[in-house]
């Protein structure tokens, strides 16, 4: 049910102010997230990624405008904003470890607990079918699992919430290079289904691959933005902000 | 020592380690969720043995009037929240909750106490006037705390175990009380007469402890709760909202309490500060479980439990001492396993 038209952007950032105590991490971000398209934020450690994610997801307290689907969240507790169909895959995955792969999926659909049990369980089926390792895991519990599982099932969990908009907190954070490009490609197909994504990345190159749009972020502002394509063609930009692949050399 | 008489403490040290049992795991599960060490669960029980002989005798008891405070108290929080600019409408749904449910089980209570419903609705009207006690306790001395440290908490729970102390003997007075048993009679088994009463505490307690095992492992509700113990932060971004689940683990630590209350009524004689030394035991077993385990909460109970029985024959005087001196070999067991919960956790 959106209030708007199908061209406003999904989600629509202003002038995001985020502090812990006196200390500002996030000072004035203003970004867009367009329906159905993937877009990135990579930036240095310490710029203010994850607390610009956590803020939007509610766990953090931010001054600014944030709505989604035309609907102000600015205020919202995170249970609201995920039943607005917002969804945070943060940085720490912060699984259940000492509960099955089958009850971290469970209480994926917490936000959904009044709805008829039969959805839910369609979209459990859905995401053993995405996920076939997670099923052949789902009595194990989720500290067992190896760091691409764990990944998996963090995505699959937040899926399970049934999101408009899915926010990945470096997905590919500690995972070898194989299964980052499992990873990514596991976004890319979400888009595909109607997700929207914004993703957070310090794997620029891949990332910028798969994403429409990109923002870099430098000390809490944004310092440039542009289609995925310009960054990833901007070989300066990449060398001097991202130091990845052959950047890492020359920084 | 005898078989028999040994068989007999036996009984006994069964019988108050199931009630340690369900003190020990209510501890365990308040703890696990909020960080909270609530030491005022014992008072639950007080509040609820005394409250049932209060109806025994057709007297409307003195509780009564703490929990209308409470809930007053409580109410006005959430009013004073919703005046200073949370204008949800949760906020006034919460409001008149805590004001009106106690006042509506005050009203019950003074209609029907006098008029000899019998033993089992004294036992509802008990449930509905000492289980609230839970909730009201966190909304009104805990919750305004935040995200307090466990030391915090833990000095906030000291001062209410106090207020509830002495409002326990200003409601109840200092005469120790006594209630018939929920049936009468004692049955051999093997030879040795057990009390009706105790085979009732001990199927009482194993029944709720099957319960909670089953809440906790099936229902998505208890998951939810088993899940803001383990990550409170995977907690929240699935849409558990911290509050509630403190609200409804306070919730399930009032029914524990007043569950006991009911079950030691007849099998002792409970003083305004009865209560505190069951709360003491419970909490021993519960720092035997390393505040975490609920299987090792409830067998340190049943051991705690025998271990008083036999000591009280060999001691009797020294019971409570020698009792409450496991308290350091358990530290100092606790302390060289690695696996307790650290208070800060990431
Ligand atoms: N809990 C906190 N308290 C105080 N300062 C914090 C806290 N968390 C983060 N910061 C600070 O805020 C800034 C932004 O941190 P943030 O974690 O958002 O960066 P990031 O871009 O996600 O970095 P990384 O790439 O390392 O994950 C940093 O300077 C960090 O030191
Ligand atoms: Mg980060």
């Amino acid at each position: 049910m959106s209030g708007t038209s199908p061209d406003t952007p999904l989600l629509c950032v202003r002038d995001l102010h985020v502090s812990y105590g006196p200390v500002e991490a996030v000072g004035g971000i203003s970004l867009d997230v367009p329906r159905g398209a993937i877009v990135s934020v990579i930036g240095p450690n310490g710029a203010g990624k994850s607390t610009l994610l956590n803020a939007l997801m509610g766990l953090l307290p931010s001054k600014g405008q944030a709505t989604l689907d035309g609907r102000d969240v600015a205020a919202m507790p995170v249970e609201d904003r995920l039943r607005r169909g917002l969804c945070l895959v943060s940085e720490k995955r912060e699984l259940f470890a000492e509960m099955s792969v089958a009850d971290n999926l469970a209480l994926g659909a917490y936000s959904r607990r009044h709805e008829p049990k039969g959805a839910v369980e369609a979209d459990l089926e859905a995401g053993y079918q995405r996920f076939p390792r997670l099923k052949e895991r789902r009595h194990q519990t989720a500290g067992t699992l190896s760091g691409g599982e764990r990944q998996m099932l963090a995505i699959a969990r937040a899926l399970m919430a049934r999101p408009q908009l899915l926010m990945l907190d470096e997905p590919s954070l500690g995972l070898a290079p194989l299964i980052v490009a499992e990873v990514l490609e596991t976004v890319s197909e979400l888009r595909r289904s109607g997700v929207s994504i914004l993703i957070v990345e310090q794997n620029a190159r891949a990332v910028l691959r798969i994403a429409d749009y990109g923002y870099v972020l430098e000390q809490g502002r944004i310092a440039m933005e542009g289609d995925a394509a310009t960054l990833l063609a901007d070989e300066r930009l990449i060398q001097t902000y991202l130091g990845f692949g052959k950047g890492e050399a020359a920084a | 020592m005898s078989y028999l008489i040994g068989a007999l403490l036996a009984q006994d040290g069964l019988t108050n380690g199931a009630i340690y049992a369900l003190i020990a795991l209510a501890l365990v599960m308040v703890f696990s969720v909020t960080r909270i060490i609530f030491i005022p669960q014992g008072e639950i029980v007080t509040y609820s043995s005394l409250s049932l002989a209060s109806l025994q005798q057709g007297t409307a008891p003195g509780s009564i009037w703490l929990i209308v405070a409470l809930g007053l108290l409580a109410a006005g929080l959430e009013g004073f929240g919703y005046l200073r600019g949370d204008r949800s409408t949760s906020r006034l749904r919460a409001m008149a909750a805590y004001g009106l449910v106690p006042l509506a089980v005050a009203a019950l209570t003074f209609a029907t106490a006098g008029a000899g419903f019998g033993f089992l609705w004294n036992i509802v009207l008990v449930l509905l006037i000492v289980v609230p006690m839970g909730p009201l306790i966190y909304r009104v001395a805990f919750r305004p705390l935040g995200d307090a440290t466990v030391l915090h908490s833990l000095i906030v729970a000291m001062a209410v175990h106090f207020v509830l102390l002495g409002c326990g003997l200003l409601a109840f007075g200092p005469e120790g009380v006594r209630t018939p048993p929920l049936i009468a009679g004692r049955f051999p088994v093997f030879g040795v007469p057990v009390s009706a009463q105790a085979m009732v505490v001990v199927a009482v307690a194993i029944v709720a402890i099957i319960a909670m095992a089953l809440y906790f492992g099936r229902t998505l509700s208890g998951k939810a709760l088993r899940a803001t113990a383990f990550n409170r932060v995977g907690a929240r971004l699935v849409g558990i909202r911290t509050e509630q689940a403190a609200r409804l683990v306070f919730l399930l630590a009032g029914f524990a309490g007043a569950l006991c209350g009911i079950l030691v009524a007849p099998i002792t004689t409970v003083y305004y500060d009865t209560g505190f030394l069951i709360g003491l035991k419970g909490f021993i077993a519960a720092i035997f479980a390393g505040l975490a385990s609920y299987p090792l909460a409830a067998l340190g109970a049943v051991l705690l439990g025998l271990f008083e029985s036999y000591s009280s024959f060999f001691a009797s005087l020294y019971k409570d001492a020698i009792v409450f001196a496991l308290i350091i070999p358990i530290l100092l067991w606790r302390s060289l396993r690695s696996t307790h919960v650290e208070e800060d956790e990431e």
